[in-house]
């Protein structure tokens, strides 16, 4: 019998020094193999009388059990010792940085557009779109301002060499769609204007937002109201103070300026609204009655309202610029402040 | 317009206070822009006389003057300004005032005691520069308080008025809004006729009537040439920002504040024969009061003598026959000039005036001769003389239109419930007059108020005084309608968007350039330039977005930038119709293809990295590129983009010419789109799944190396077997083991068919047929 026992652990020595799955494999052979020592002590029994033979047997069987619960351990332990070798030699400094193309972005400008799109888009304003270098008739005469009114002077309007403008706002794409669509009309016009005026608070090119809408009922009192649900939603303020005064723009009648309480200061005063607490932010205004007699739409049946909003101007405020020049030199370091 | 608050009030007074009143025009659509205290604050400065002025004992400089304040024994102070001198009005400051800048005490000068301070316009802050101490007239009630002698507490207020109210261009104008916009008594302002005292007359006659409907002038004979301005009138006409010239002169001015009306005084000794109020004859020319010549034309109005030309009628007068310090006689205008005959002349001739700017606005028709009795009464008080009868030439009779008015129609358009009657009110205190038809109103406005000819007109005056801020904000109503989405259409933000996660940033830029970087980007039509461009780098229409990339290139280069994607999406213009303003989206790579980084090695972006953002810009539509060349690009590196056989776009290096001229080591690679091919799309359609099993087929072909491998690729997938359902380009080779002038392409080919499992004959069958198309076709040869 304690040959069975030295066996056992003669084995329990044996796995412990071997370190790998072969020659784990190879160690197993002298014990557990066709002509490993178990099998001798099996072989062994022949020789014993049939009275022990049984309680023998039983006895290696245990061993061997034992033997290969051992060698399974072992086999796991080793295992267990390699993956986790595996897994230390395959760790990455998780901290480095990622590799490959990085974000772009959108120009501020751009991005204030599509806020104003949405919000519009929202209650059903479809958008459209009109040329840059326009008539006189288009920019001019049909949105009801004659011949000799001082917004058409070479001063604020850029002409070509060989005939026609560049529109000097938005407000002709009403004529191009009112030519082409009769009411219900509910658009935005978004879109480059230019001005023949250069210095710290003019480019000579900047963006509207132009907006119509006509049908048999609109009136003044959904203008302001439509007009402050705007601002409120563009400026995420629940409570924002909003006024409209009276203005002149020979295409709308009644025409009006609107204010909303400067968002710098909260009203209370400062530089950006010149310390009165207001900013002006859109001028507006009922369709005048001639523009519609220029595109063919009947003034007693159909009335609506126009409105003309500075793009620039609503991104300053929004997002804190300070310069509107930033946003034409295209510089980086500025641009990537808006992604 | 520009005015003096207590000008104003002495017009129309109201109770408000000065906020109160501003708010109360702001809110009328009369802007106030700026309100400004006529001078700034200071106290305890009295009028003064000087009795006595003595050289101070101990400087040459310094006088010791004895001055009277009124009551009181005089002070003894000492004053370093030259022009003081016995008998001498001036401000002195007692001790204990407050000036703007400093505060007066007892002092010793060099040695004797001085007790006050006589004061310059400066160091009170009533101008920027001083020569010496104030020289008051000689009837200035000495001790009395100079601030309220000069009435100094007054504001001045700037009004940043709107086109349409030229009725409002002078004191009385506003003083008639505030009246009727606060209820305050109107004053009257005395125009009544003066008692002519001579009969002379000087002829009159209107060759057009059409552009001056109404003339009307008087001699006045013997003004004194000595008389001077009223300190008053001074002081107004400084508060409205005139300056004071000459007493005519300056009542003119006077009379054309206070009521709107510009009015010219000529010296009668230098007319002859009588005035013609004619047009310009071509090469007429006319010396003007600012010393300009200029040449007349045929449509500028012009008040003219036997001599010729006397006047820019409306604008300005001429040198010639100005008013002077000797002028004894004079000839005054008053006259009406319609709009149309005025606007647009003064700019032509490079002139804004005081009174170009009214007539181009429009003047009371009913105002001339009122302002010239008005104008009299001023000149013979303050210069005597004698004033004759009045001339007046007149035309048909002008008339304001009579306007029907519904008060229903105001309720729609503005959504406000106003009674008939309180709309009747509001225009009737705006001078209306209202009358009362079976279905609505009938209104005539007053003669100042030109802008109102139709009914919407008095819409605006209705809401405009009733108050924008009472009309109600209601959301609005319309018919709840789900807008159009095409499938087909990608909008611009999705596509910026796209650009965006490749990497690329979006400028904005002018879409005017210079002229000859237009002309190194443009590709088709002609320069578009401008007339009166803002600068002469900014004097052409662009042709191509791809200038405007390369500029902002160029500019975050020096800004330390190496490594740069752009786009752009905007119009450009291939000529000035209409349907010739393409818009296009547009882009640039410049350095490295990766951002730096630290895994693998850096390698300049070239132009198949930026071919890809191109393929990925139309994906799912399928590009064709074809080397073509264009004035800005390598000619060997660029290619016309095409979908379906239609150009669409260019895609390519800069040219190595341009890349030098503009500065550019490594030249960016760009490419410019027309934006309907990248917002187009067609909308996905299911075309069934195999379920039988796919093989892929690999091989290898030799073919010229000047082989454009696109143009083969197409080709060779329009001819694939039915069983070929993917064929792409995986390898292209030169070098050892081809031979040169030959180049090694590698395809891959996947085959499968919708109904059985292809055998192994009939996939050969399909290689094979393709090996012989490219032999065919590109003389292809199978490597072994």
């Amino acid at each position: 019998m304690s040959t069975l026992d030295e066996i056992l652990k003669e084995a329990e020595s044996a796995f412990a020094a071997v370190s790998t799955l072969p020659a784990l494999d190879q160690v197993k052979a002298r014990f557990i193999g066709k002509s490993g020592l178990i099998t001798e002590q099996m072989k062994g029994l022949a020789t014993l009388a049939p009275e022990e033979r049984k309680a023998a047997g039983a006895r290696i069987n245990q061993v061997k059990d034992q033997v290969e619960a051992l060698l399974r351990d072992r086999r796991e332990a080793i295992q267990a010792d390699l993956l986790s070798r595996q897994l230390k030699a395959e760790a990455l400094d998780v901290t480095l940085p990622g590799r490959g193309e990085a974000m772009g972005g959108l120009h501020p400008v751009t991005r204030t557009m599509e806020r104003i799109q949405e919000l519009f888009a929202s209650i059903g304003f479809g958008v459209a779109d009109g040329p840059e270098i326009e008539t006189d008739f288009y920019n001019f005469t049909a949105l009801n301002i004659p011949e000799d009114h001082p917004a058409r002077a070479m001063h604020d309007t850029f002409y070509l060499e060989h005939g026609g403008l560049l529109r000097t706002h938005t407000s002709p794409v009403q004529v191009h769609y009112m030519q082409r669509h009769q009411p219900p009309i509910r658009i935005i016009a978004p879109g480059r204007v230019y001005r023949c005026d250069s210095d710290v608070t003019h480019t000579p090119m900047f963006h509207q937002v132009e907006g119509l809408w006509v049908d048999e009922h609109a009136n003044f009192a959904e203008l302001k109201g439509l007009l402050a649900d705007f601002m409120q939603r563009f400026f995420e303020r629940e409570a924002m103070p909003v006024r409209f005064r009276p203005s002149f723009f020979p295409f709308t009648e009644p025409s009006a300026e609107m204010d909303i309480g400067c968002v710098i200061c909260e009203g209370k005063g400062c530089r950006v609204c010149s310390h009165t607490g207001w900013l002006e932010v859109l001028g507006c205004g009922m369709v005048h009655p001639n523009v519609f007699g220029h595109v063919g739409i009947d003034p007693e049946r159909y009335q609506g309202f126009a409105f003309g909003l500075g793009v620039e101007r609503l991104a300053m405020l929004r997002y804190g610029v300070d310069d509107l020049r930033l946003f034409f030199e295209n510089d980086l370091r500025f641009l990537k402040q808006f992604a | 317009m520009k005015f003096s608050e207590a000008w104003l009030r002495t017009l129309a007074d109201t109770e408000l206070d000065t906020d109160a009143l501003a708010h109360l025009l702001t809110m009328a659509g009369l802007e106030v822009e700026a309100v400004e205290p006529a001078a700034p604050a200071f106290s305890r400065v009295v009028v003064a006389e000087i009795l006595s002025a003595e050289r101070h004992p101990n400087a040459d400089r310094l006088q010791v003057c004895r001055v009277s304040v009124g009551e009181g024994e005089p002070l003894q102070i000492v004053c370093g300004a030259p022009n003081a001198r016995a008998g001498l009005k001036t401000a002195c400051a007692l001790v204990g005032a407050k000036l703007p800048e400093f505060e007066i005490q007892e002092a010793r000068v060099r040695g004797v005691e001085s007790f006050g301070m006589l004061c310059s316009a400066k160091e009170l802050g009533l101008s920027d520069a001083a020569e010496g101490i104030l020289e008051l007239p000689a009837d200035a009630p000495v001790g009395q308080d100079f601030r309220a002698w000069r009435r100094l507490d007054d504001r001045l207020v700037t009004l940043k008025l709107t086109p349409n109210r030229g009725d409002c261009l002078s004191v009385l104008g506003i003083a008639r809004e505030v009246a009727a916009l606060s209820g305050a008594r109107l004053q009257h302002v005395d125009c009544s006729p003066v008692a002519t005292e001579s009969p002379d007359t000087f002829p009159v006659t209107v060759d057009a009537p059409e552009s001056c409907p109404r003339y009307c002038g008087r001699v006045l004979r013997g003004i004194d040439a000595a008389a001077r301005t009223p300190a008053w009138m001074a002081e107004r006409l400084e508060r409205s920002g005139v300056r004071s010239i000459h007493p005519v002169v300056d009542v003119t001015n006077y009379v054309l504040l206070e009521l709107g009306q510009p009015m010219h005084g000529f010296d009668l000794a230098r007319l002859e024969g009588g005035i013609r109020v004619r047009m310009g004859r071509a090469g007429e020319r006319l010396e003007l009061l600012n010393g300009e010549t200029i040449e007349l034309a045929a449509d500028t109005l012009a008040i003219a003598d036997a001599s010729g030309p006397l006047a820019l009628a409306g604008v300005m007068g001429g040198a010639a026959s100005a008013v002077t310090e000797a002028t004894r006689d004079i000839f005054l205008e008053s006259a009406h000039f319609a709009p149309a005959a005025i606007a647009g002349r003064a700019r032509r001739y490079g002139l804004g005036t005081d009174s170009s700017h009214r007539f181009e606005r429009g003047v009371d028709f009913d105002l001339p001769r009122h302002a010239l009795e008005r104008a009299t009464r001023l000149i013979l008080e303050i210069c005597g003389g004698r004033a004759g009868p009045v001339t007046e030439v007149a035309g048909a009779a002008l008339r304001a239109p009579t306007i029907a008015y519904r008060p229903e129609r105001a309720r729609r358009l503005l959504g406000l419930d106003l009674g008939d009657a309180e709309q009747a009110a509001i225009l009737g205190r705006l001078g209306m007059d209202v009358g009362s038809t079976g279905e609505g109103l009938r209104v005539t406005p007053p003669s100042f108020r030109f802008d109102i000819v139709r009914e919407v007109d008095l819409v605006e005056e209705v809401a405009r005084v009733h108050g924008y801020e009472r009309i109600p904000i209601v959301p609005p109503r319309g018919e709840a309608r789900l807008l159009p989405v095409a499938e087909t259409e990608r909008g611009q933000g999705e596509v910026k968007q796209l650009l965006a996660a490749r990497g690329y940033q979006e400028i904005v830029t002018y879409s005017f350039i210079a002229a000859d970087l237009d002309a190194d980007f443009r590709a088709e039509g002609a320069r578009l330039p401008l007339l009166n461009p803002i600068a002469s780098q900014m004097d052409s229409m662009r042709g191509s977005l791809l200038p405007g990339l390369v500029q902002a290139l160029r500019h975050n280069l020096n800004h330390g930038q190496e490594r740069l994607r752009l786009f752009e999406a905007g119009r450009c213009f291939v000529a000035a119709d209409i349907d010739a303003q393409p818009v296009r989206l547009a882009g640039l790579a410049h350095g490295t293809a990766a951002p730096e980084q630290w895994g693998e090695p850096a390698r300049e972006a070239d132009f198949y990295d930026v071919k890809n953002d191109v393929e990925a810009l139309l994906f799912p539509q399928a590009a064709s590129f074809e080397a073509a060349t264009h004035p800005a690009l390598h000619p060997g590196r660029s290619a016309r983009i095409a979908l379906a056989g239609h150009p669409v776009g260019w895609l390519g290096t800069l040219h190595p010419r341009l890349a030098q001229k503009y500065g550019f080591a490594h030249p960016p690679i760009l490419f410019e789109l027309d934006w309907p091919a990248v917002a187009g799309r067609e909308a996905p359609r299911y075309s069934g799944l195999s379920r039988f099993p796919a093989v892929r087929r690999d091989i290898a072909v030799v073919v010229e190396a000047g082989l454009a491998v696109g143009g083969m690729l197409e080709a060779l997938r329009q001819h694939l077997p039915a069983t070929v359902v993917d064929l792409s380009l995986f390898d292209v080779y030169q070098g050892q083991g081809v031979e040169p002038g030959k180049k090694s392409l590698a395809f891959s080919m996947l085959l499968q068919d919708t109904q059985k499992t292809l055998t192994d004959a009939e996939i050969e069958a399909a290689v094979g047929q393709v090996v012989r198309h490219l032999a065919d076709k590109f003389d292809a040869v199978l490597r072994a």
